[in-house]
């Protein structure tokens, strides 16, 4: 990129500025003009000059304009009008010009803020392309945060700049020259003072400024790292918290800001310092004009007139003079901030444009060998983690490797994917250098999963999907307005040389998914096998069923799941399991459900946290009182006091057995023993409003098979019932959006898909009944053909920043399906499945081989194992050794003859 | 619900708990602890209790109904037994921390109270007089499963 920001910005809006500065240049006429008309209308109509009689007229837009040296003249001859016409007429012109000296700086601005917003769009483009084609090693030290402020927030004055970058020089400069010409037309010994004074202050001026400057690149760069840190606070909070370091981080927090502040304090100082000068330099001038200027005229050299006249003239430098060194003042400040920057993206070596090309269609590249010539790969510390390694993969072998001592497997596997860039010998694919290949050779020849593979904010299929979204598959066409949209977008991108690709095509690759039949399911059934083959189908069907499904937007599914939950009926009933699950029945109470939800009998949600607890509503309460219930509930809610007192009086309030209730701890049950004492002596007086509520509460939150205290009677049970329909006469409008009634034939939009199917309650008295259910409803799930349905919700799930909803061994294979969605020639898994149990990872390590032979193309699978056992799944199996190729043969072989290989495996 | 599992409510279990050697000497408020701390799971004919070789999490007072107890050794044999009502199954393994020694199994309908590990811990380690009473308990089982080699050597001792 260009070193200097000027001639940056000139090189990419040289026409432009020529442009804009014409038309200012134009817009300097009606400016002009209208300066001098209130004069005239003051003079002329107000005062009566040229109108002596009152019936004189004088002539309006008179002009004579001659070309200076030739005798070419134009001249118009004016209309006449009275007095009162030329008034009207010249306020006219006055108002005319009014609005175009407006529109003219409506449009320059406008025009110089889009000029400004496109080259800051070009700038960091740029310096993201730039990002995109980095060597691996030069970001390794970069700072995310860092480097995001500097692309969002350090080249944003760049923007602002650019509409001023050469107007604003050239039109203050003529300014500024035009008054200092008209104070030497006065003047000449005046003039060299005012010429004398604006060098001095043009001179230390700027001179003053450079500490600014050094100033404001401390700045930056301290405001830079002050982004980076509360980035790391934040991807690091984790280890903060558990290393209880927080005082720590808000020490350095502190610090920094502390470093901050006293460079803007600094800066602050100097900038008001250098203001004073430059203001007190151009006040001298005048106090010079005065005093010598003065003594000449009473000594009789000068003409008073002329002196006037100079001082006149004089008004109009300070101010164009002060704004040129204003804009002198913000060029450096942006060339400082721009050499900052660019410092930042120029990591010595880029990758070639040329390799990262568009191309919708894999090139055709006909290399079948990986190899590996005389490589040594060099890490961060400087050490050899490879040491002039040579060897040779073949297409469709099965290879494990296997590290004795050292790093070498892993080097080997991260050269192949190019993570690492050789530091002598090479890596080639055929006949070429991996890395002059183009990377829509290497990045879909080959497909390279690690355990610290990155996952991008969006839903499971996005990430999933993400290794086939290497170009637009198809082109969008719009209509009416959209197109219109659309080519404004296109010619947008291109006038800041920015990327024009359409991110609404279809970026998904459908000819290089891994199952490849030539079918319209190809690629939900290579999303399906890949899952089934790392075993996270379970997991996303987990997901699935703790998600929420819109009933609007997918109606069709919403009432499938509740043909689901009829059948799961029907089936527990004929399989005599009923007892398994207490369903929710408008006419009957729910044992397995506290007293509360059976009077409100509704799914709830919260959608935000202000939103209290619909039990602790005071409308419920009402219903209550209304129904008849609140007696009832009081005199239960006593008996239950009475047993919990009973059975948690003595414990200490940590003991572990508080844990058995869910909302009641030590304090509720001392508090309750209280209260009961108290109304043992003095027969329920001095009970307040609030005390009878907390009793109330308990038989709220009772559940009979739980509690088993025997105290819901079958009135209170009937009672409860029939109060449903009072509770939703009369319902609140706060409650009304957060409470979904029960229905045996409606999907429940605040519920989530597990308890729609479900609809009911799981015994807690029945063993395993978890399982039990999960069995049957998963056979009718399938019968029903809701399978992929539930599957696609649950990858519709959105993983988070890098994945940090999942967990980790989810995001371990999901990294792993990632890989196996795409077709590929050659596949490296780079102890892709560390943490797992030893039988999960055979299993999945042998599902993904089978997967994977099953394609056509017979393809190459390297795997860089962690658990050396499963070696003797593989081919060929290579051991590293300090770097090196201690051992390379099949598994019999190493195993008959090896004792480096034996010594690993066993 | 109640077609299967009859319900039954605590103060019953506290009953039914005291009839048990290992809680009859212990405070029935205790009890009353023990059995609110407690699950009732209901099992039907054939559902597995638990199974040899799993690390134990809780043991099972059995309250109604007969479990079959199988243990299998590696070369195949195989020791049967049948528990009845009002009796404690896998204390032995939770108390020593091994891995079930047995698979429990229902025969007919049955019902028991699984008491957690950490609850039957606790509530040990609260009550003094509880420990005692398991270690009674489980002296008399070892006398009486020693038989005739304790009844030997017994008067010996003695002597």
């Amino acid at each position: 990129m260009e070193r200097n920001l000027l001639r940056y910005i000139w090189k990419h809006t040289r026409r432009q500025q020529v442009f804009i500065l014409a038309i200012v240049l134009l817009s300097m006429i009606p400016y002009f003009a209208a300066f001098d008309l209130p004069k005239q209308i003051i003079n002329g109509p107000i005062q009566g000059s040229g109108f002596e009689t009152a019936d004189s007229t004088a002539l309006f837009m008179e002009f004579t304009l001659a070309v200076p040296f030739t005798d070419l003249s134009w001249s118009f001859e004016g209309f006449e009008l009275d007095r009162m016409s030329m008034l009207m007429a010249l306020s006219g012109v006055f108002l005319f010009l009014v609005i175009v000296n407006g529109l003219f700086k409506f449009y320059i601005n406008t025009y110089k803020g889009r000029l400004g917003e496109r080259l800051l769009r070009r700038i960091r483009f740029e310096l993201v392309d730039r990002v995109l084609r980095f060597p691996p090693s030069a970001l390794k030290q970069a700072h995310g945060a860092e480097v995001s402020t500097m692309v969002k927030d350090e080249v944003e004055p760049f923007g602002g700049f650019t509409g001023d970058a050469f107007v604003q020089p050239v039109m203050l400069g003529g300014q500024a020259a035009a008054a200092l010409f008209f104070i030497f037309l006065q003047n000449l010994a005046l003039g060299m003072i005012a010429f004398v004074m604006v060098a001095i202050q043009v001179g230390i001026i700027p001179k003053m400024r450079r500490r600014l400057i050094d100033l404001g690149r401390q700045r930056q760069i301290t405001a830079r790292h002050l982004a980076g840190k509360v980035g790391e606070i934040v991807d690091g909070i984790d280890t903060i918290h558990t290393y209880d370091t927080s005082n720590y981080e808000r020490a350095d927090i502190a610090h920094r800001l502390g470093h901050i502040y006293k460079i803007r304090y600094e800066l602050y100082q100097w900038k008001f310092l250098v203001k004073f000068v430059n203001n007190f330099l151009s006040q001298l001038t005048p106090f010079l004009f005065y005093s010598i200027g003065g003594y000449f005229a009473l000594k009789g050299s000068l003409d008073v007139g002329q002196l006037v006249a100079v001082i006149n003239a004089y008004k109009d430098l300070p101010g164009p003079l002060k704004e040129l060194i204003d804009w002198d003042q913000s060029r450096q400040d942006v060339q400082v901030k721009y050499e900052q920057v660019l410092e930042q993206f120029e990591p010595g070596q880029l990758v070639d444009p040329s390799l990262h090309e568009v191309k919708p269609v894999t090139p055709a590249h006909t290399g079948t060998v990986l190899a590996a010539q005389n490589l040594t790969v060099i890490d961060g510390s400087g050490a050899k983690t490879l040491d002039n390694v040579t060897l040779k993969i073949e297409r469709g072998e099965t290879v494990a490797i296997i590290d004795n001592s050292g790093n070498g497997g892993e080097s080997l596997a991260e050269s192949f994917a190019r993570i690492v860039w050789p530091a002598s010998g090479r890596v080639s694919l055929g006949d070429t250098d991996l890395l002059e290949l183009p990377e829509a050779v290497s990045g879909r020849k080959i497909t390279y999963a690690s355990a610290d593979s990155y996952f991008f904010h969006g839903s499971l299929k996005d990430n999933l999907l993400y290794g086939l979204k290497h170009a637009p598959t198809t082109t969008v066409s719009y209509s009416g307005e959209e197109a219109a949209h659309r080519s404004w977008e296109i010619r947008e991108a291109e006038l800041a040389g920015n990327s024009a690709l359409d991110l609404n095509a279809d970026w998904i690759d459908r000819r290089s998914t891994s199952v490849l039949r030539g079918f319209d399911d190809d690629l939900k059934q290579s999303l399906m096998r890949a899952l089934d083959a790392v075993q996270l189908t379970p997991d996303v069907m987990e997901l699935a069923l703790h998600s929420y499904l819109d009933p609007e937007e997918n109606p069709a599914l919403a009432s499938r799941v509740v043909e689901m939950r009829h059948s799961l009926r029907e089936t527990l009933q004929a399989e005599g399991l009923s007892n398994i699950v207490a369903h929710f029945d408008p006419a009957a109470y729910n044992p397995e459900a506290t007293v509360a939800e059976n009077l409100l009998f509704a799914a709830t949600s919260i959608s935000s946290s202000s939103d209290g607890d619909v039990t602790e509503s005071e409308y419920l309460f009402e219903v209550l009182e209304i129904s008849g219930l609140y007696d009832m509930l009081y005199e239960m809610g006593l008996k239950i006091a009475d047993d919990l007192v009973e059975i948690f009086a003595d414990l200490p309030p940590e003991h572990p057995f508080f844990q058995q209730l869910d909302r009641i701890n030590a304090e509720d049950i001392a508090s309750y023993q209280q209260l009961l004492q108290r109304m043992q002596s003095r027969t329920g007086a001095g009970i307040t409003e609030q005390e009878a509520r907390s009793i109330v509460r308990l038989s709220l939150h009772y559940i009979e098979p739980r509690y088993r205290f025997g105290v819901l009677s079958q009135d209170i049970m009937d009672a409860v019932v029939a109060a449903r329909d009072k509770f939703y006469a009369n319902l609140p409008v706060n409650l009304r959006d957060r409470i979904e009634r029960y229905d045996p034939h409606r999907y429940m939009a605040a519920a989530t898909l597990r308890e729609n199917v479900l609809f009911g309650k799981l015994s807690n008295r029945v063993a395993d009944a978890p399982a039990k259910i999960r069995k049957i409803a998963g056979e009718i799930m399938r019968e029903k053909g809701l399978f992929e349905s539930f599957i696609a919700l649950g990858l519709s799930f959105e993983v988070g920043t890098g994945g940090r909803r999942l967990t980790l061994t989810q995001r371990h294979k999901l990294s792993l399906a990632r890989a196996l969605v795409r077709r590929s020639d050659f596949y490296i898994f780079n102890r892709a499945l560390p943490g797992l149990d030893r039988r999960v990872q055979e299993e999945i390590v042998k599902a993904v081989i089978d997967f994977l032979k099953e394609q056509d193309n017979d393809p190459t699978v390297i795997w860089v194992l962690s658990n050396t056992s499963l070696s003797r799944l593989f081919h060929r199996v290579i051991v590293f050794d300090r770097g090196t190729v201690a051992e390379d043969g099949t598994f019999e072989a190493l195993d008959r003859d090896s004792g480096i290989f034996r010594s690993l495996v066993a | 619900m109640k077609g299967v599992c009859g319900a039954m409510l605590l103060r019953e279990e506290v009953e039914l708990l005291r009839n048990i050697p290992y809680f009859n000497r212990v405070d029935p408020c205790k009890l009353k602890l023990l059995a609110f701390a407690s699950h009732r799971i209901c099992y039907e004919p054939g559902d597995t209790i638990f199974m040899q070789g799993d690390v134990p999490e809780a043991t099972f007072v059995l309250l109604s109904g007969n479990v079959r107890l199988t243990a299998s050794s590696p070369c195949g044999r195989c020791e049967t037994t049948q528990a009845e009502p009002n009796s404690m199954l896998g204390e032995m393994c939770l108390l020593s921390d091994q891995p079930r020694a047995m698979t429990a199994t229902a025969l007919t309908q049955a019902e028991a109270l699984k008491i957690s590990r950490d609850c039957l811990l606790r509530l040990v380690s609260d009550n003094p007089r509880m420990s005692f009473e398991i270690s009674r308990v489980l002296a008399e089982t070892l006398r009486d499963r020693m038989g005739p080699v304790g009844k030997q050597f017994a008067p010996a001792a003695i002597v």
